[in-house]
């Protein structure tokens, strides 16, 4: 049934890992940092323009 | 022995109109009947019998804004065994039963794709340039919050009292792997020059250690006891401390860890090792630290980091899985729910990047920083704030959590099935399939039964009172092969 599709990452073992050093290299911090540019970038393209006002109408009563 | 963890989630969206006037209720109303009227004119779905005033196939808009529209809430069933309805103020979707954690999953995206759906249909029924906008969060920022509701299955013998002990440090301590994130704090007389940035989005509205209320003064344990099946089994324990989470993998470990914990307590396979000596005072302290390294004072006298504890309860899901095996989670399940869980806590340790990709108060954080040293942002900007709701905006484009690289354990096509079809492992598949086929004839659906009108007095009810009955291995063939209600109730038995 519904396992089928996992994508299963394999997972770090503890007891061999949790004591190495973090594990990302120069090149994966690059490269994550460039991601988050890029998406900084897109972000400054798609956040609400006029930000006060948005937040300040966002307002949820009624809740549980 | 622990009994099959059924389980499912009941999500509030946040909702609000831009461009025209209209109260959370009717603008909740419109969303719902909008994509009623789009998905299920087909098959006939009517209202009639149940809410005169609501009859999903011939609405008009100026019929929705009316005012006496507002009393009547929209209160319907899916095929595919979910409850849509408008719940105080708020569009509100319950999944169907789930019998393991994945299909939560799978069944929380559907929900969040008919929210999306919705808000597509309900655009053809408002003034031009008028929208309606639904967020999958708990908080409005301004002290106002919405929720996201859990249920599990447990066997009535297990005394509430054990349960209520045990499980309180898990429900303390697991939103640092569960956290939808938060700018800003809501509690009373502090700010975000006190918490610039929070673990949890629910944790500040959390008054109580136990107690049935679910608006105010809310219980870190519910005591709502109100299983909708055979009560002298079951409860349904019905969790209100969780926030709802874009990130799939934070669902699945939100429902597939805290199952596995109540399956320990059920056999009594937990210790008392973690009691608090101040469970409301830690929840939001766990929440205002994202540093993660604060401590919790235990009744004991001992102080431990909320880590520490679920990486002790994670120890205690292993002994358990070696000494009873995961059957009632789903076995594969939950040895993938364990090694997911190890891995979030390891790289919540270790290297808080590397699980950017699966937790969402993590995913946020880094948006909310990159963001704030980009541009030079103080901590009170209302951009911030922005950025926070934006990441749970379901408008397509508009969604942040869409855009930070999420990990998706389910593919889109069975979240497009899920929206219709129920799950085939419990007492949904009956209700939805029956809803499908006889949509004409079914005058009442509810959680434990299905009301049915033949065409000769009386109505006829199926009671439901067992969740695990009316699966597809039971009534596939018999639905399949009956052509009419009468002849289905017929070879029931009914």
């Amino acid at each position: 049934m519904a396992e089928r599709t996992q994508k299963q990452k394999p997972a770090p073992s503890r007891t061999e890992e949790t004591v190495e050093e973090a594990p990302a290299t120069a090149a994966s911090g690059e490269k994550l940092k460039a991601e988050l540019d890029d998406l900084l970038d897109e972000i400054d393209g798609v956040l609400e323009t006029n930000a006060e006002d948005f937040v300040k109408s966002y307002v949820q009563k009624g809740g549980q | 022995m622990a009994i099959p963890k059924v389980c499912g989630i009941e999500t509030e969206y946040g909702i609000m109109v831009r461009g025209a006037d209209s109260n959370p209720v009717t603008a909740s109303s419109l969303l719902i009947n909008s994509y009623l009227a789009a998905n299920y004119r087909k098959v006939g779905w009517d209202f009639e019998d149940e809410h005169p005033g609501h009859d999903a196939r011939g609405f008009a808009v100026d019929d929705l804004l009316a005012p006496d529209i507002e009393t009547n809430l929209v209160n319907s069933v899916l095929t595919n065994g979910a409850r849509y309805y408008v719940d105080h103020a708020h569009p509100e979707i319950s999944t169907p039963e789930c019998l393991t954690a994945l299909e939560v999953v799978r069944y929380d995206r559907a929900a969040e794709a008919i929210i999306r759906e919705s808000m597509a249909t309900a655009a053809g029924h408002l003034p031009d340039g008028a929208e309606i906008l639904c967020h999958k969060n708990n908080s409005d920022g301004k002290g106002n919050s919405y929720g996201c509701h859990e249920n599990y299955l447990l066997a009535r013998s297990v005394p509430f009292g054990r349960i209520v002990a045990q499980v309180t440090p898990h429900f303390v301590t697991r939103q640092i792997v569960i956290g939808a994130g938060k700018v800003g704090c809501e509690l009373p007389g502090m700010s975000a020059d006190d918490v610039p940035y929070q673990i949890s989005q629910r944790a500040d509205f959390f008054e109580e250690e136990v107690g049935l209320e679910t608006t105010l003064k809310r219980p870190i344990v519910n005591t709502r006891d109100e299983p909708h099946c055979d009560a002298s089994k079951y409860r349904r324990l019905h969790v209100i401390v969780g926030d709802a989470n874009m990130s799939e993998v934070a669902t699945y470990l939100k429902v597939g860890a805290t199952a596995i914990v109540l399956a320990m307590i059920e056999d009594d396979a937990l210790d008392d090792d973690w009691l608090l000596a101040n469970p409301v005072g830690a929840i939001r302290n766990v929440s205002h630290d994202p540093s993660l390294t604060r401590t919790i004072l235990l009744r004991d006298g001992r102080r431990v980091t909320a880590i520490e504890v679920q990486w002790g309860m994670l120890e205690r899901a292993r002994k358990y899985e070696r000494s009873h095996g995961l059957a009632v989670v789903g076995e594969s399940v939950g040895a993938d729910v364990l090694a997911r869980w190890e891995a979030v806590l390891t790289g919540l340790e270790s290297d808080r990047s590397s699980v950017a990709d699966v937790v969402d108060w993590v995913a946020k954080q880094r948006l909310i920083d990159g963001y704030a040293e980009r541009h030079d942002v103080r901590t009170n900007d209302a951009r911030l704030k922005a950025l926070d709701l934006q990441y749970h905006d379901l408008r397509p484009g508009k969604c942040l959590a869409d855009k930070v690289g999420l990990q998706t354990i389910v593919d889109s096509a069975e979240v497009t099935a899920a929206k219709t079809e129920p799950p085939t492992t419990t007492r949904a598949y009956f209700r939805g399939r029956c809803l499908a086929k006889w949509p004409a004839d079914i005058v009442a659906a509810n959680w434990d039964s299905l009301v049915f009108d033949i065409g000769r007095d009386p109505l006829r009810r199926v009671p439901m009172m067992e969740p695990l009955r009316g699966t597809a291995d039971h009534v596939a063939r018999l639905i399949d092969e009956s052509n009419t209600p009468a002849e289905l109730l017929a070879r029931l038995g009914a």
